[in-house]
């Protein structure tokens, strides 16, 4: 008989039933946040209602070019990842090679299901020899579980306990130097230390997503309005300011880097045709074939083996000034080859950029006689635009900040 | 003596819909309805006064939207409106919600499982690729594997290039789903009990299934590849109860020149040289018509309504052993006030939902287990609703009208009829299990209409009171729906069509099997059927 007991349910989660009436989240930083939005431009962020901006979206992108620019990830998901067999686990899971990661160290990876395509892209913090964090868009806990089957190795969703912040920008070395983060000068790019605050610890390592100088720190949800108040009043004379999405997405675009859902789909895109490998959303070069067995490798390298790679993501640039965001991308103006999913102009690089998925050859061996339609609408009319498009590479912008050591000090 | 272009049996649904279409397109078209009202089992009726009662079917998710745009429903009243979301109160005290905002329903089943909380995303992915595989399938009717009509051709060809184009992982899991038993399929996604009760219920609703027998994940299915204006999935309320439904058709009907007889029951069909030639009213009156279509069961139309001398032996043999067996009631209730749930926090979006009290797998196999032994489950399960919460026009304000599906309900008490005493256990049942959960829900209690399949049968005619019009077991869909080479809506018998949910795509409110049988008719007839919408894309 499988009766359940009649004992009461657990407190914590009765506790938990009122959630319904809060559909959207404050992040632990909301307080502070809620005090900065004069433009009170909210969006969802996986539940969590988050800024598009904050007080002037132009302004905002230009305090991560000129100043600091501190802007909230907490609702990014996070997973734990801890035990004897942690890096074994990951090193199955996940497409770059993980023993090569060494603890205060964070890469840039994804992950594939077994017919190789991506399931999503994220950032793995080694904080020690055992222990690790996953950072990414989409939510995988039933794919991480069901993979850590015969490894020795807990699995821990903590997005809501661990609150997140995104300190970029030329001035962010100098304010957390004068916030009292000793030692934090010894940070190269992608390296990462913890330091003590506010009687507990915070995680900051030298990463970003905005192609500047940057780092990001986590610390548990309780410090968090701490942290905030002490990198705001360090960063005072340093120009610091809060910013929303918008300003953060132009940067990463001129930096070149694809986000989940908006340049590639993810675990639960329900349309099958629309699933990329990793070499069709320029992500191939995380593939590594020299360790052992991970999931999706066969299927990678039949992909390869075969030419059956049908897409490539690549960096465009567009005569004119006017973005192309989400135009069709054509050969020879005429035969469709492609979708921009992302586009701007840049103000680092006086050019008019955009990142693009063409459909092979297009963008791969045949990069000539490119075009992009775009469609402005101007007071209730389209103007209806042609204009060249030409394959560069990415990143479209390259600052000697971002990974100078040590880091500059203005 | 007036020969009618078509005579329709029955007037529920589907018999509407397929009157509209044929009227439409020019026909002179009589429905003829045994009952003083139209609806068949989507009716709304006023039992007790101020309250009105979805009496039969109570929700609405599978209705074509093509269908309500070709007849102009809204024009002649219908509205449905989305409902907000649902809930499984469980023995402890506690409760899960399913709300429609994601990231709520994802932090509700989080309460329960962090693990299925994120699982939640991939179920619902299977299941959304699963239904925009069926989707399209609905509005065309069923190729007969064995003939080499170019249309049948045409179709077979469809079929298998849609399901060519399925990865070989969807299509090992288009297989599964459709055999595999929805206790199983949840397995492969949830470890929680109260979970997987929570999904199950899609999976046996109507069914004289328990959740662990195969074939009810395609029970599931369809109830998910309904949509309520474009929202997959989603079901709501007909305002004005599901006889809006059949009202506005009857409207729509009428006002298209179409005509209506209400109180006459028609005693059999007039065959003459193999070919229908019109019906004989229980009175003994002839109307005749030179085509006939049965809104009816197939067993109540074949083995009631048509002589066997007219009817091939191994037809007859299908017929009688289709499986439309009687597993459902219905306890509608007024109220004079909304009743309170304490585990329900007061300002719960829950109340606007539906709700149910079977929180485990195993109660709900239990509640199966009795209706194998010939009895109503003395622990039923219920999918219980409150229409009024959304629709002011069922009830007084301040008073509410609450609809109780219930299951299981035998078609046989012991192998015996039901009697009134059999009818007044069944629901004491029901009105047990929800005053366990809702103290005073009896003093609440203004009227109630108790429909055990006894009922069932007898006012609304479906055999057994079996709501699908027959099981929708793999066994019984597409073309061997309801007999194998009479899946394309005729009969053996000559201008005798069926147009009931007996056959393809099934049964639920959803008005296809109706528009595809008048699509084969104007087929048959050479007429235009250029009234008719397609399906709508999916892409």
């Amino acid at each position: 008989m499988n009766h359940q007991p009649t004992i009461k349910p657990s407190k914590a989660r009765t506790a938990a039933q009122g959630h319904f009436r809060t559909l959207r989240l404050g992040t632990p930083f909301q307080p502070r946040i809620d005090a900065l939005a004069r433009t009170q431009d909210w969006y969802n962020w996986a539940g969590y209602r988050a800024p598009h901006s904050l007080w002037d979206e132009e302004l905002e992108y230009f305090a991560i070019r000129s100043q600091a620019a501190l802007f909230d990830i907490s609702p990014m998901t996070k997973y734990r990842v801890e035990g004897p067999d942690a890096e074994a686990f990951l090193d199955r899971v996940t497409l770059r090679d993980v023993t090569k990661l060494k603890p205060g160290r964070v890469h840039y990876t994804a992950w594939c299901d077994d017919e190789g395509f991506v399931l999503d892209d994220g950032t793995l913090f080694r904080l020690s020899p055992t222990r690790f964090r996953l950072c990414s868009q989409e939510r995988h806990l039933p794919w991480l579980l069901d993979s850590a089957i015969g490894f020795d190795v807990a699995v821990e969703e903590e997005t809501e306990s661990i609150a997140g912040l995104a300190l970029q920008g030329p001035t962010s070395f100098a304010v957390l130097r004068d916030a009292g983060f000793a030692g934090v000068e010894t940070l190269k790019i992608f390296d990462l230390a913890e330091f003590p605050h506010d009687g507990g610890t915070v995680t900051i390592s030298r990463t970003g997503f905005t192609g500047d100088l940057g780092y990001e720190l986590f610390v548990p949800a309780e410090n968090a309005l701490s942290l905030w108040d002490r990198l705001m009043t360090a960063g005072e004379l340093r120009g610091i300011r809060a910013i929303g999405y918008t300003a953060l997405n132009r940067a990463r675009i001129e930096a070149g880097l694809i986000v989940a859902n908006a340049d590639f789909t993810t675990e639960h895109a329900i349309r099958a045709d629309r699933l990329r490998m990793p070499d069709e959303i320029g992500l191939g070069f995380m593939v590594d074939l020299e360790k052992g067995h991970f999931n999706g490798r066969r299927a990678i390298l039949e992909a390869r083996a075969r030419r059956k790679l049908r897409h490539v993501l690549v960096g465009l640039e567009i005569e004119g000034n006017i973005p192309a965001e989400h135009a069709i991308v054509y050969h020879k103006k005429s035969q469709e080859v492609g979708l921009v999913s992302a586009a701007m102009w840049s103000p680092m690089a006086k050019r008019n950029i955009a990142i693009a998925s063409l459909t092979r050859p297009y963008g791969d061996t045949m990069v000539e006689d490119l075009w992009v339609e775009i469609y402005a609408m101007r007071e209730l009319q389209y103007q209806k635009l042609m204009k060249r498009a030409k394959v560069v590479a990415r990143p479209f912008i390259k600052l000697d900040r971002r990974t100078a050591n040590p880091p500059a000090d203005f | 003596m007036k020969a009618w272009d078509a005579i329709i049996i029955g007037g529920g649904h589907n018999g509407l819909v397929n009157a509209c279409y044929l009227q439409r397109a020019g026909l002179d078209v009589l429905v003829v309805e045994k009952n003083d009202w139209v609806g068949g089992a989507a009716t709304s009726r006023e039992l007790t006064p101020g309250f009105l009662y979805s009496n039969c079917s109570y929700v609405c998710s599978l209705f074509r939207p093509e269908i309500m745009r070709d007849l102009e429903l809204p024009r002649f009243g219908l509205q449905v409106i989305s409902y907000e979301g649902g809930a499984v109160f469980t023995r402890d005290g506690d409760y899960l919600a399913n709300y429609r905002d994601h990231d709520a329903h994802r932090r509700e089943f989080a309460r329960f499982s962090k693990r299925d909380a994120e699982a939640y995303d991939r179920y619902s992915r299977d299941v959304t690729r699963q239904c925009r595989f069926i989707q399209p399938l609905l509005m065309r009717t069923a190729p007969d594997p064995t003939s080499f009509r170019p249309r049948d051709l045409g179709e077979l060809l469809y079929l298998g290039k849609k399901f060519a184009g399925l990865s070989a992982e969807q299509m090992a899991l288009t297989l599964r789903f459709w055999t595999m038993s929805i206790s199983e399929f949840l397995d492969e996604y949830f470890e929680t009990d109260v979970i997987k009760a929570n999904f199950a219920l899609s999976g046996i609703i109507g069914t004289a299934l328990g959740p662990r027998s195969p074939g009810t994940a395609y029970v599931l299915l369809h109830h998910y590849m309904g949509e309520v204006d474009g929202s997959v999935g989603a079901w709501g309320y007909a305002r004005g109860g599901m006889g809006a439904v059949t009202k506005a058709l009857a409207a729509s009907f009428k006002a298209s020149g179409g005509t209506i007889r209400t109180g006459a029951e028609v005693d059999h069909v007039l065959v003459g040289r193999g070919k229908a030639k019109g019906v004989v009213l229980a009175g003994g009156e002839e109307i005749y018509g030179k085509l006939v279509v049965s809104n009816a069961d197939v067993k109540r139309t074949f083995l009631k309504l048509v002589e066997e001398k007219e009817l091939p032996d191994i037809f007859l043999r299908r017929v009688r052993n289709f499986k439309i067996r009687g597993s459902s009631g219905k306890v509608n209730i007024a109220l004079d006030s909304l009743p309170e749930f304490p585990a329900l926090p007061k300002d719960s979006p829950v109340y606007r939902g539906d709700m149910h009290f079977t929180d485990s797998m195993e109660r709900m196999e239990r509640a199966y287990d009795d209706w194998k032994a010939g009895r109503w489950s003395a622990d039923p399960f219920l999918d219980m609703v409150i229409p009024t919460t959304l629709d002011p026009t069922m009830a007084p304000p301040g008073k509410h009208f609450m609809s109780c599906f219930v299951q299981y309900a035998p078609p046989k008490v012991d192998g015996r009829d039901w009697t009134d005493a059999d009818r007044d256990g069944f629901a004491e049942s029901v009105i047990a299990q929800i005053a366990e959960y809702s103290p005073g829900f009896r003093d609440r209690i203004v009227h109630m209409e108790v429909r055990t399949p006894r009922e069932i049968e007898a006012e609304v005619g479906l055999t057994e009171g079996n709501i699908f019009q027959g099981e929708l077991t793999f066994d019984q869909l597409l073309f061997n729906r309801p007999v194998p080479g009479y899946a394309q809506y005729r009969s053996p018998v000559g201008g005798l069509y069926m147009c009931g949910s007996s056959t393809p795509p099934g049964g639920g409110v959803m008005g296809a099997p109706g528009r595809n049988a008048a699509a084969e008719i104007l087929r048959d007839l050479a007429k235009s059927t250029s009234h008719m919408s397609p399906a709508h894309d999916v892409i």
